[in-house]
Formats: C-alpha cells, sequence, structure tokens
C-alpha cells in the first residue's frame, strides 16, 4: 500500500540532508518475508535411494546433478536436509548404509563421506587415493563383514578399497596398474566373500578378477580376448554374467564367469529383432536376467535365458524408462517401466523373472511441459491390506521430480529452477477498469478493520492474537500478487530461462510460477540433435502505441555444444507462455547484438553474428531494414577471443557476397584489434554496462562547487587480464609471478583509456560497470587479502563549462555531439580497499531514473547477499575530509570495506549455489527489485536511499484519520469558546 | 611465522613512510611514461592531457643512460589501407631497445618517419574521404619478431585527419617489446557530423607517444601507531572560514522574507483604511488612531 507522496520534492531534500548519515537497511524481524521470498531447490536428480529402516521410511535420499545430497520427506517432497557440495566435487554415487548413515562417493571417487540420515550431519569423511585416473564404482554389500565391521566397496582412480562403515577406515586397498584396464562392473555376490572386478583392457580384451572381500587378496584372475572389441557399456544380468556390444554395436554378448571360467556367446540383433538399424546402445539397468537395448527409435528388452540364450520380450518404440531392480520377498525382485502414450504415461511395475505379469499397471496425466520421462526409482510400502504397494519417484525431461502412487501425482518439484542460465523481467498487464475499484468497496469494513488492527498495534494496544492477525494480513496480502500492473511497478514477471530448456515465468509478488514452457525447438530432434538453451533476451516491450501487444521474449539456443553449430531462435510470448515463432538458422549464433532500435511494433532489432562474421539482422522485415540501413555505419562493436587474448572491434561494410543471396545478412570488417603478449598476460573478465542503465546527471558536484563530468559512454569495455602462471588458484603463485592488468578500452575506436597494473595481485576478478566507474574484485598474494578497487572516469573535454555565464550565453558544448573519433580527455581517480569476504557474483542496484544513490549487491562465498554503498567505494575517500567533503558525504578513508551485518540484502537466508543477481528498476524512483539465483532463488525489493518517495507499508491512515478527526474536534471546541468568550466580553 | 612478521614489518615499514611522505600515494616508485614526441616534428597545437604529454626527450633520455645495459637500434614498419584495400607499407619506426638489468625490455626513442602519399594513395585518400571511410593502420605485436602473434589494427574515419595537412597522432601502447594496442587518430576532437574537407598540403604531420602500464595505488594500510601518530601529531586541517552568508543563509533568507512580508503589509494597510474609512467618515488617519473610536464605539 505505498502510496506516493505529492512533496517528492520536500522529501528529496529532506534526503539530501540525510544522506550524509549512513542509510540503515536492516529490517525487522516482522517484516522478513513482506517483500521478499526464498524458495528452496536441488537440481536434477540423479540418483535416489530409498530408505528401508522403519525411522526413516518417510525419506528419499537423493544426489543430483548440481552437486546436491538432499533427503526429502515422501508425502510432500520437502527437503529434511540439504548438501551443497562445492561445484568441483562431482557426486558420483551414493548409498545407505546400516540403515542410518547416507554414503556419498564424489569428487572423480576421491571422497568418500559418510551423513547421518536422521539429520544430515556429517560423521566421518574419508580420502581415497589411487594410482590414476577410472570410473568410479560405489558399492554397500548389505551383509558383507569383516570383524563385525560393515564394509563399503569402494572403486576408483583405479584402486579398490574397503573402508568401514563405522568410521571411515579403509580395511584394504588393492590397485588394478594394467595400464588399459577399464573398470565396468564391482561384483558383491549376495552370500559370498567374493568379489568380482570385471573391465575391458585395450578395448578388446575382457578381464575379470575375483577378490577376496576379507583382505582383498587376488584370488583368480582371467582375461579373453574378443576381436571385434568392446562398446562402451556393459549391463549385469546375473552376478555372475553381463551383457555387452561389440564395437559396431551389431552384435550382442553375453558374457559369463561362472567359477572364473570366462565364455563369450554372441547374438547378432538383426537375429533377434529384424527391423532394427544403426547401432544399439545398452540403457543401463539393474534388473535381474534382462537387459535392455536401442537402436534409433525402438527399446528392445531382452532376457537371457540360461547358458546365453537370448530372447525379446518385448519391442517398443515408445519413449521409455526402466527403474533399478527392488527386491520386495525372498529372491523376487520387481522393477518400473515407464511409457509414454499421448499425454499420459503408462507406468507398469513387473516381476523380474515374469515380464507378462504386471504387479501395477496405472495411466497417469502428464503435463506436456515436463516432457519425456528421463529416470524412474522405484519404492515399495505395505498397503492398508498387508499387500505390496509401490511407488515411484520420476525425473522429467525438464528437471522436474514426481512422485506418483496410486496412479496420481503425490507431489512435484520444479527443480529445474536450480539450473537457471538466463534472467530477464517482463511487465505485467495493464488493470482494465472496473476490476480493483468494486473489490476495494466490497472490503471497506476489512481495510478499516485492518487500519484499526494496526493502529493498536502502532500504540502497543495490541493483544498476541492482534499482533499475530496483523502479521498474517501483511503477509497475506493479496495486492502484491495480483496479476496486473501497479502502478509502483513492484509487481513483474521474472522470465527465467533453465538448462532443460524450460522457460518459467516468476511473479514476483510471491515467488510462483505463473507459467512454464518447456521450448519445442530446445527438444531433442533428427535435425537438432543435443541443443542448448544459450541466452533469452527482450525481443518486444510494448509501451506508447504498441500497448495492445503483448511483450515477447528472445530465446537463443544452438544445436550442440560447438560454437559452429547452427543456431535456434524462439519467440515466447511473455505473458501466456506461447511459443509465438520459432527458427532453425542455417548459420551459428557467436554474439548477439540487441540494437538500441525498435520498429513500429516495437520490436527490437537484433543483430546476429555467426561463427563466418557475418551479420544477421532480424526481424526480417522491410521495415526492420529501412531502420538498420539509416544507422548503418553508426553500428560498431566487438568481440573478445578469449583463448587467444586478442580483442577486435567490427563495423558493417556491406551486404553479403557470395552463395547467401539474403538481403539481411551483412559482411563485416574488423576495425582494431588489441593483442595481449599471450607470454605475459591472459583475458580473465571483460564487463560492460548494462544496455538499459540510466544516468541521472552527467556533472558532479564536488565539495569546492566545482564540477566534474562523467565520462559517460555505453561504449566502454572493462578488461582483466592476469599472467597466465597466476591463472591458477590463490596461492599457486608467489606475488612477484602475478599480476593483474585492467583496461578501460573504448569499444569503438579500440583506444584504451585507462591501464594500470596491480603487481602481486592474481584473480578470479569480479567486476561490476556502472555509469562512470568500475568496481573490480580481486586477491592481494602481499597482503593475503582481497580487494576491491573502483576506478571512476571523468570527461575533461567539458570542465571548461563551469562558467555560469557560458551556460547562461549558450557557449557551452554540453550539447554538441560526442564523436569517439575525437581524442578523448579523461582523468581517472582510483583507490582500493581490502574486503574480507571471497565474491561469486557483483550486480549494482538500478533504479528507474539514476537518481537515487546507488549500492553494490556483492554475492558472498556464503552464498549471501550483501548491500555495500557505493560511497564507500569513492575515490576520493581521504583520511582527513574537509568540512565541506564531509557534507557531501563522503567517507574517511579506511582500509578496509566495512561489512556491516545488517546489510545482508539475505537477512538469515541463503541462497544455494548462488550465481547470478539481476537488478530491475521498480516505477518508483526509490526502489529497485533484486532476484539472486542459484540453486535456491530470492528476491526483494531493495530502496538504497530508504523510500523517500512513498510512504512506508506500515504507514497507519487510521492513525492520520483520527489525528485529522481529533484536529478538527478541536477547532470546533475552541472555536465555540472563543465565541463565548468573545460574547461574555462584550456584555461586560 | 618468522615470514609473516618480515612481511608485516616491511608492510609497517612502507606505510610508514607512505604516511609521512604522501598522504596516502603508494610509496612505489612509478614508472614514468615513456612519451617522446618525435624529434624535429613541431609541438603539438592542441593542449595534450598531461598524462600524455609529451616529456622533452633529452633529459629524459639521458637519466636512462646512465642505468642502461645495452642498447640496440630497431625498425617496424607501419602499414596503412584505404578502407577495405589490403595493407602497405607506410612509414616506419625506428627506437632503440633498452635491456634492462632485470631482464626486461622497453623501447626507446621512438622515431617515426612516414612516406609520403602517392598519387595513387592520394586518389585512393579522396575516395574515403568523400565517402566517409575509414583509413586504416597496422604494426606488428612484436616489435623483434614483426609481425608476432598478430597485427595490431587501428582505424580512423578519413575526414577526422585532414585540417591543414594530414594530422595524425599515435599512442603505441606497450608492454616490453610486445605492442599491446595502438590508438589512432586526429590529435585534437573530430567533431559529428563530419564535413568534407580536403587538406591544403598532402603531408602528413604526426605525433607519436609510448604508454606503458601504470602501477595501481595500493590498498591503504592502517595501523594502530600511525594513527596514533597522526592524532599526536594534531595537525588538524582547519576547515576554510566562509562568509557569514554561506554559514547562515537558511536563516537570513526566511528573515529576509518575513521583513519584506511585514513591510508589504505596513505599506498597504494605511491603504486599505483609506479606501475603507474615508467615504464613512471621510477622516484619513493611522490605523493605531483609528482604533481607539471604534473600540470606544464598540463599548457603547
Amino acid at each position: 500500500m505505498a502510496i506516493r507522496s505529492f512533496f517528492v520534492p520536500f522529501l528529496l531534500f529532506a534526503l539530501c540532508f540525510n544522506s550524509s548519515l549512513t542509510p540503515v537497511l536492516s529490517l525487522y524481524e516482522d517484516q522478513v518475508g513482506l517483500m521478499d521470498w526464498h524458495q528452496q531447490y536441488i537440481g536434477k536428480v540423479k540418483q535416489a535411494v530409498f530408505s528401508t529402516q522403519k525411522t526413516g521410511r518417510r525419506r528419499v535420499i537423493v544426489s543430483t546433478e548440481e552437486n546436491v545430497i538432499a533427503s526429502l520427506d515422501l508425502r510432500h517432497g520437502e527437503i529434511f536436509w540439504r548438501h551443497l557440495l562445492g561445484s568441483n566435487d562431482v557426486i558420483d554415487g551414493i548409498d545407505i548404509g546400516l540403515g542410518k548413515y547416507v554414503i556419498t562417493l564424489s569428487s572423480g571417487g576421491s571422497i568418500l563421506r559418510s551423513w547421518n540420515l536422521p539429520d544430515g550431519q556429517m560423521v566421518w569423511e574419508s580420502f581415497l587415493q589411487g594410482p590414476k585416473h577410472s570410473k568410479s564404482l560405489l558399492l554397500v554389500p548389505t551383509n558383507l563383514k569383516i570383524e563385525k565391521d560393515n564394509v563399503i566397496v569402494v572403486f576408483s582412480n583405479g584402486r579398490l578399497h574397503a573402508v568401514s562403515c563405522i568410521d571411515g577406515e579403509v580395511l584394504w586397498n588393492k590397485d588394478f596398474e594394467a595400464e588399459s584396464f577399464e573398470v565396468q562392473q564391482v561384483i558383491q555376490p549376495p552370500g559370498s566373500d567374493l568379489i568380482y572386478v570385471v573391465g575391458f583392457a585395450a578395448s578388446s580384451q575382457f578381464e575379470m578378477y575375483q577378490i577376496n572381500a576379507r583382505n582383498g587378496e587376488l584370488l583368480k584372475h582371467e582375461s579373453e580376448t574378443f576381436s571385434s572389441g568392446f562398446f562402451r557399456e556393459v549391463s549385469l544380468v546375473s552376478s555372475e554374467t553381463v551383457a555387452a556390444l561389440d564395437s559396431t554395436g551389431s552384435i550382442l554378448l553375453t558374457i559369463s564367469f561362472q567359477n572364473g571360467e570366462i565364455s563369450f556367446q554372441q547374438t547378432p540383433i538383426s537375429n533377434l529383432v529384424e527391423d532394427s538399424s544403426g547401432p544399439a546402445v545398452i540403457i543401463p539397468s539393474s534388473v535381474p536376467g534382462i537387459f535392455a537395448i536401442k537402436t534409433n527409435a525402438i527399446t528392445i528388452f531382452i532376457r537371457v535365458i540360461g547358458k546365453g540364450k537370448l530372447e525379446v520380450v518385448e519391442t517398443t518404440n515408445h519413449e521409455t524408462a526402466v527403474s533399478n531392480a527392488l527386491p520386495i520377498s525372498e529372491g523376487q525382485q520387481a522393477f518400473a517401466l515407464v511409457q509414454h502414450a499421448g499425454s499420459e504415461i503408462h507406468l507398469a511395475v513387473k516381476l523380474a523373472h515374469d515380464w507378462d505379469g504386471n504387479l501395477l499397471k496405472e495411466s497417469i496425466k502428464m503435463d506436456q511441459q515436463r516432457g519425456l520421462v528421463h529416470k524412474v526409482f522405484i519404492n515399495n510400502y505395505i498397503r492398508t491390506d498387508r499387500s505390496h504397494g509401490f511407488r515411484v519417484l520420476i525425473v522429467m525431461e525438464d528437471h522436474s521430480l514426481l512422485l506418483l502412487q496410486q496412479g496420481a501425482v503425490v507431489w512435484s518439484r520444479e527443480d529445474g529452477l536450480a539450473s537457471i542460465i538466463d534472467v530477464t523481467a517482463s511487465e505485467l498487464p495493464v488493470e482494465r477498469d472496473g476490476v480493483s475499484v468494486a473489490k476495494v468497496e466490497h472490503n471497506l469494513f476489512e481495510w478499516l478493520k485492518g487500519h484499526m488492527l494496526k493502529l493498536k498495534g502502532t500504540l502497543m494496544l495490541a493483544s498476541p492474537e492482534d499482533v499475530a492477525a496483523i502479521q498474517s494480513m501483511r503477509l497475506k496480502s493479496s495486492e502484491k500478487s495480483k496479476m496486473t500492473r501497479d502502478h509502483n511497478g513492484f509487481r513483474k514477471l521474472l522470465i527465467v530461462l533453465t538448462r532443460a530448456g524450460k522457460l518459467f515465468a516468476l511473479h514476483t509478488g510471491d515467488g510462483r510460477i505463473v507459467w512454464s514452457h518447456l521450448l519445442r525447438s530446445l527438444h531433442k530432434s533428427e535435425a537438432c540433435k543435443s541443443p542448448i538453451g544459450l541466452n533469452m533476451y527482450q525481443w518486444q516491450v510494448p509501451h506508447h502505441h504498441a500497448l495492445d501487444e503483448n511483450p515477447s521474449v528472445l530465446v537463443i539456443s544452438r544445436c550442440g555444444p560447438s560454437s559452429g553449430a547452427p543456431g535456434v531462435l524462439s519467440f515466447v510470448d511473455a505473458y501466456t507462455g506461447k511459443e509465438l515463432n520459432s527458427l532453425s538458422l542455417v548459420h551459428a549464433v557467436v554474439q548477439v547484438i540487441p540494437l538500441p532500435y525498435t520498429d513500429s511494433t516495437e520490436q527490437r532489432l537484433h543483430l546476429l553474428i555467426d561463427s563466418d562474421k557475418h551479420a544477421h539482422l532480424y526481424p526480417k522485415s522491410s521495415e526492420a531494414l529501412g531502420i538498420f540501413k539509416r544507422e548503418f555505419s553508426n553500428i560498431y562493436w566487438y568481440s573478445v577471443e578469449e583463448l587467444d587474448g586478442i580483442i577486435k572491434g567490427h563495423a558493417l561494410k556491406c551486404k553479403c557476397t557470395g552463395e547467401v543471396a539474403d538481403e539481411f545478412c551483412f559482411d563485416t570488417r574488423d576495425l582494431w584489434s588489441v593483442v595481449f603478449p599471450s607470454e605475459s598476460e591472459k583475458i580473465i573478465a571483460t564487463v560492460t554496462r548494462k544496455s538499459n542503465e540510466v544516468v541521472h546527471t552527467q556533472a558532479k558536484v564536488i565539495a569546492d562547487q566545482d564540477v566534474m563530468y562523467k565520462y559517460i559512454s555505453r561504449n566502454l569495455l572493462f578488461v582483466a587480464t592476469v599472467a597466465p602462471k597466476g591463472s591458477g588458484e590463490i596461492g599457486s603463485v608467489t606475488p612477484e609471478e602475478s599480476w593483474l592488468v585492467v583496461y578501460l578500452i573504448d569499444t569503438v575506436t579500440g583506444r584504451i583509456l585507462h591501464r594500470v597494473t596491480h603487481h602481486g595481485a592474481q584473480g578470479p576478478v569480479h567486476a561490476v560497470f556502472s555509469e562512470n566507474w568500475v568496481v573490480y574484485h580481486y586477491f592481494n598474494l602481499r597482503a593475503h587479502r582481497y580487494e576491491m578497487s573502483v576506478i571512476e572516469i571523468y570527461d575533461q573535454s567539458r570542465a571548461d563549462n563551469k562558467d555560469v555565464w557560458k551556460l547562461v550565453l549558450g557557449k557551452h558544448n554540453l550539447t554538441s555531439p560526442i564523436s569517439l573519433f575525437s581524442r578523448p580527455e579523461v582523468i581517472t581517480k582510483s583507490q582500493s580497499y581490502f574486503f574480507t569476504h571471497s565474491v561469486k557474483a557483483i550486480a549494482v542496484t538500478s533504479t528507474a531514473k539514476g537518481i537515487t544513490s546507488k549500492q553494490l549487491l556483492i554475492g558472498t562465498i556464503g552464498d549471501q547477499v550483501l548491500a555495500l554503498d557505493k560511497r564507500f567505494l569513492d575515490p576520493r575517500r581521504s583520511v582527513n575530509p574537509t568540512q565541506a567533503e564531509k557534507e557531501e558525504g563522503i567517507i574517511p578513508l579506511t582500509d578496509s570495506l566495512p561489512i556491516i551485518p545488517q546489510s545482508y540484502v539475505t537477512h538469515a537466508l541463503r541462497v544455494e549455489g548462488l550465481r547470478g543477481i539481476l537488478t530491475v528498476p521498480a516505477k518508483l524512483e526509490s526502489t529497485t527489485l533484486v532476484f539472486a539465483h542459484g540453486v535456491d532463488l530470492f528476491f526483494t525489493q531493495l530502496a538504497p536511499s530508504r523510500t523517500y518517495d512513498s510512504l512506508t507499508e506500515d504507514f497507519s491512515y487510521a492513525l492520520l484519520l483520527l489525528t485529522i478527526v481529533a484536529l478538527v474536534a478541536a477547532i470546533f471546541v475552541t472555536w465555540r469558546l472563543s465565541e463565548r468568550k468573545e460574547l461574555q466580553d462584550k456584555w461586560r | 611465522m618468522d615470514t609473516i612478521k618480515v612481511v608485516v614489518a616491511i608492510l609497517l615499514t612502507f606505510s610508514l613512510f607512505s604516511f609521512h611522505s604522501f598522504g596516502f600515494q603508494s610509496d612505489e616508485l612509478l614508472v614514468d611514461d615513456e612519451e617522446f614526441g618525435l624529434e624535429g616534428a613541431p609541438q603539438p597545437r592542441f593542449p595534450e592531457p598531461t598524462s600524455t604529454r609529451s616529456a622533452p626527450v633529452t633529459t629524459a633520455t639521458r637519466k636512462r643512460h646512465s642505468d642502461l645495459d645495452s642498447d640496440s637500434k630497431i625498425e617496424f614498419s607501419l602499414d596503412h589501407a584505404f578502407g577495405d584495400s589490403d595493407f602497405a607499407p607506410a612509414g616506419t619506426f625506428s627506437a632503440r631497445i633498452k635491456t634492462w638489468s632485470h631482464g626486461g625490455q622497453t623501447l626507446t626513442k621512438l622515431r617515426f618517419s612516414r612516406n609520403n602519399f602517392t598519387n595513387e594513395e592520394q586518389k585512393n585518400f579522396k575516395n574515403l574521404l568523400e565517402s566517409d571511410d575509414f583509413y586504416r593502420i597496422r604494426l606488428p605485436s612484436n616489435v623483434l619478431s614483426p609481425p608476432g602473434r598478430n597485427f595490431i589494427i587501428s582505424s580512423v574515419k578519413a575526414r577526422c585527419l585532414p585540417r591543414e595537412g594530414l594530422d595524425e597522432h599515435f599512442v603505441i601502447h606497450m608492454e616490453g617489446v610486445n605492442v599491446l594496442a595502438v590508438n589512432y587518430g586526429s590529435p585534437g576532437s573530430c567533431p559529428y557530423p563530419r564535413n568534407l574537407k580536403l587538406p591544403v598540403k598532402w603531408s602528413f604531420s604526426s605525433y607519436t607517444v609510448l604508454k606503458n602500464s601504470e602501477q595501481a595505488p595500493r590498498a591503504p594500510i592502517f595501523t594502530e601507531e600511525i594513527l596514533g601518530g597522526e592524532n599526536g601529531g594534531g595537525e588538524v586541517v582547519q576547515p576554510p572560514e566562509r562568509s557569514f552568508w554561506a554559514k547562515y543563509w537558511m536563516y537570513l533568507i526566511p528573515l529576509g522574507l518575513i521583513i519584506m512580508n511585514a513591510i508589504t503589509q505596513a505599506m498597504n494597510m494605511p491603504e486599505e483604511q483609506v479606501t475603507g474609512q474615508v467615504p464613512a467618515q471621510g477622516q484619513p488617519s493611522a490605523g493605531a488612531v483609528q482604533r481607539g473610536p471604534s473600540s470606544a464605539a464598540r463599548r457603547r
């Protein structure tokens, strides 16, 4: 209910007086959740393990591609506990040991950890080393014991380890040093003391090692050569048989190593299925007696009967996913099979030895926007009638996680939101007339009641129930989650592109998903095997004359990981999430340049640069071409070749020549280049200003009534390079060998406007560029601390315009156009400070008009967002500022930047795995919207100079009304009194 | 631990030193920009910002002569291109390489001799001027083994160059013997819109500046002693005494307004009474006088 005040100028004036005080940004406890929301995710599930013990029955342990291990509630899908391992600590396997420990193997098999199942506390951690890199396999046998110790068997880095489940101690280990040995499976037949390690050597030799599980003694080693070689993976059929494919993918091999004797049985796939074509791949599964292969679009399930005899049990051309096997009773194992059929999925639970009979068969309606089923995990429970019930956890193409039970989706988690690639904000539709007024009148009584409650709260008369009522009323305020535009601009849509190729629209009011859309263009298809979403741009932002149109966003994606792969464009309506159009391009998309021009329907012109350095104009319309032609000679861009250490500037030349006769294709030319010497400099960071940033004033008035002119150019590029030696981790080099050079480069002419070297400094460098300043963060090896530096750049060519008379008589050059081809006359000011934290991301607040002072938003290593006033990073700070400087608001110089605990924007919360911070200006000048994303999402509103232009949320209108009424009453009473008195005076 | 102590001690002394000498300037020796105007060339007519001002050649080189170890002369060529044409030689830079005792090499005494335009080139350049196209130049990225890794390209709209003759300005950013970038353009401004203007004489006057990287100012390091020393010194900078007006304008203006208001009121009042009372009593008198009879009348 912030109402824009009519006293803005007055308040601004008041603010000027207040600005010398450090604004306190903290939040009261009862304000948490009023304007901010926080959502927790885990990412795409890689592996799920169900706890079978009594206490843990309601839980499932998952590991994800975001390197999260989490314990989820099976009833509701909530997170019990969660740990985010570092980005280089990839989880290889998880399992449950002794029913109460979660065992994780990570970091390429070199770290084994145990976590307490109920609360997620770490119990122990062991580091496993080995002679060489290899596949990592984790095996937790249920009943293998060495001296009452339960054992975990780990194969990692070319070594087999047996680790105690209790304390993580390595009981024995055994090296597999044979050069080319590639481990495929580690098998522990239940009830025996043997471990089989099988794998390939030299790609055509099958090796089998039999090892005593008690002491790691090698009992038997057999190898057999198969002339045509093997193809990647094997599938375990039984504890003494595996299935594999030959290197051409056309012959099936069943390899049995019973009693240490290896024998091959070959079966050409064409014998089993007639119309098979192309090489097959094995689908990894662990169902005993059955394995699955896939050729083209057909999935074939094959049963192994007896000695190497194969039998096809089912062929299907639907998309199919198979779960792991689940032992349900003595000798019986069940597994789940999920198949797609139109808008439904069919779930079947079967026994391993009985393909035709179904324990369970269900059809579940599935949202088309979730795509295909990628993974299935099965779990059983005892029904009320004592029979077996099954529930399955499925992972969908959009990375969401669903629990199916009794033919329904019990819960779902949108874990695609844990891997956001790009974010952009969109306005909501304008409110139509006659919607809200009636609602307000209807709720007039409620409204008054609410304000009375607030008044009570203000006057400290409220009872605890009242306080609770006030709090819940504030949190549930329907105002903030409406689907229409508000006049303060707080309500917006955040359009989010995830790694799964799904677009989500989140409402800024409460963070709910307004719509989601799995991009068709990002679907796997014949033409495009592995599409990758890259970026998102605002394609159409209607305002003024084109208000009837819905805004739309442009999603750029690419077929395949190489930068030369052809691009795909999709245009998506921001209100409904409908894909308006999608274009498969013939050319690649290396760079996208949104141009500052729009056509009559407010579609923004974009220039796409392909790998052959042709520029393509979109939208492909004659109107756009006309606009483009007018500005043809004023379009410049740059490209950074990080590997070569070259930055180049480009301009347009002429229409494309050659085979493609296309009006919208243009040749380009190189205008300038900056070549960093490869032996001394390596580019590690490049930052530009945000293209939509608004700068309120170019002039900056400094203490002694002097004016400095900010050098504001949209074409400035900040580049940081380090010594190639020093590009590794912090501490890997001595200060003498390491330096950091930063540049400010004009991207039209290639001029280096500023260049400065920090000796003894090292990356990683995080930087933010805004207005005429850049702030960057790096490590100082000499001081053993992180440092932040600021560079401000000022224009000297306008410095003569200080004379008032010149301005009055019009003899100034303030309105003359600036050409970057003129020699720039700039001066820079810079200063460095120590900073305690290492940083994950830096952003800066942005407001509608750029009047409000700025704050830096620093994503700290603790996954929190810290707001730091830009005034702390003012190069004009000095130890003893003069009185005039103090009045201006210059803070005395300190060697390090203060971290005020109250200025954490995220207050008590953490945005796990923080990757990016986005700021969006609200319509209200004082306020900016902040969205931080990583594995978690966090959104809040910030007012860097407090809300000087509106009344606060908890402003008591009732109190105001009451005061007015009281005043009016007092006026009447005194008037009456004075009348009477005067009358008496007259009669005297 | 000892090393840390030593480092701390060094830092302390450094910071002490820096405090007493410059306030918060870095105490490290800033290597002078190696900037030399072209010898024999006319001094630039346009005022240059201090950072790129051509240093007097002789003093700078003499200073260097004392500590240089070896000297060798090198040459590298400047190529140019008209619009999208191929590059052709346009001139030669010659310089001395100075090898420092610590192994680094830098260029000094940069001279530039430019070839005059041939008729063909003159025609090409005229075409460029007419079509407002780019005049491009390039330098090798390594002066010892040209072209090094790649060529350094720079370009400018041809219409920016002509004045009397053709004026050009090079700022060559060096890193040892590597050329990092070259900023090429007119020595002054090049106002937009660019008008077509042919040069009177077809000869170049060139200004060249060599630039090396600057040292960043170090983060200030405060310690207890230094702060104590500062306070003990008692050298508190007195704020400059401001005028009476500057101090109290905020009181003076309302005061002035009030006074003015009062004056106008005082001026208006007699008039009102004149107009209000004359027809009734025909007795022009001051307000104070007037009030007497009226109150007397009321008492009646």
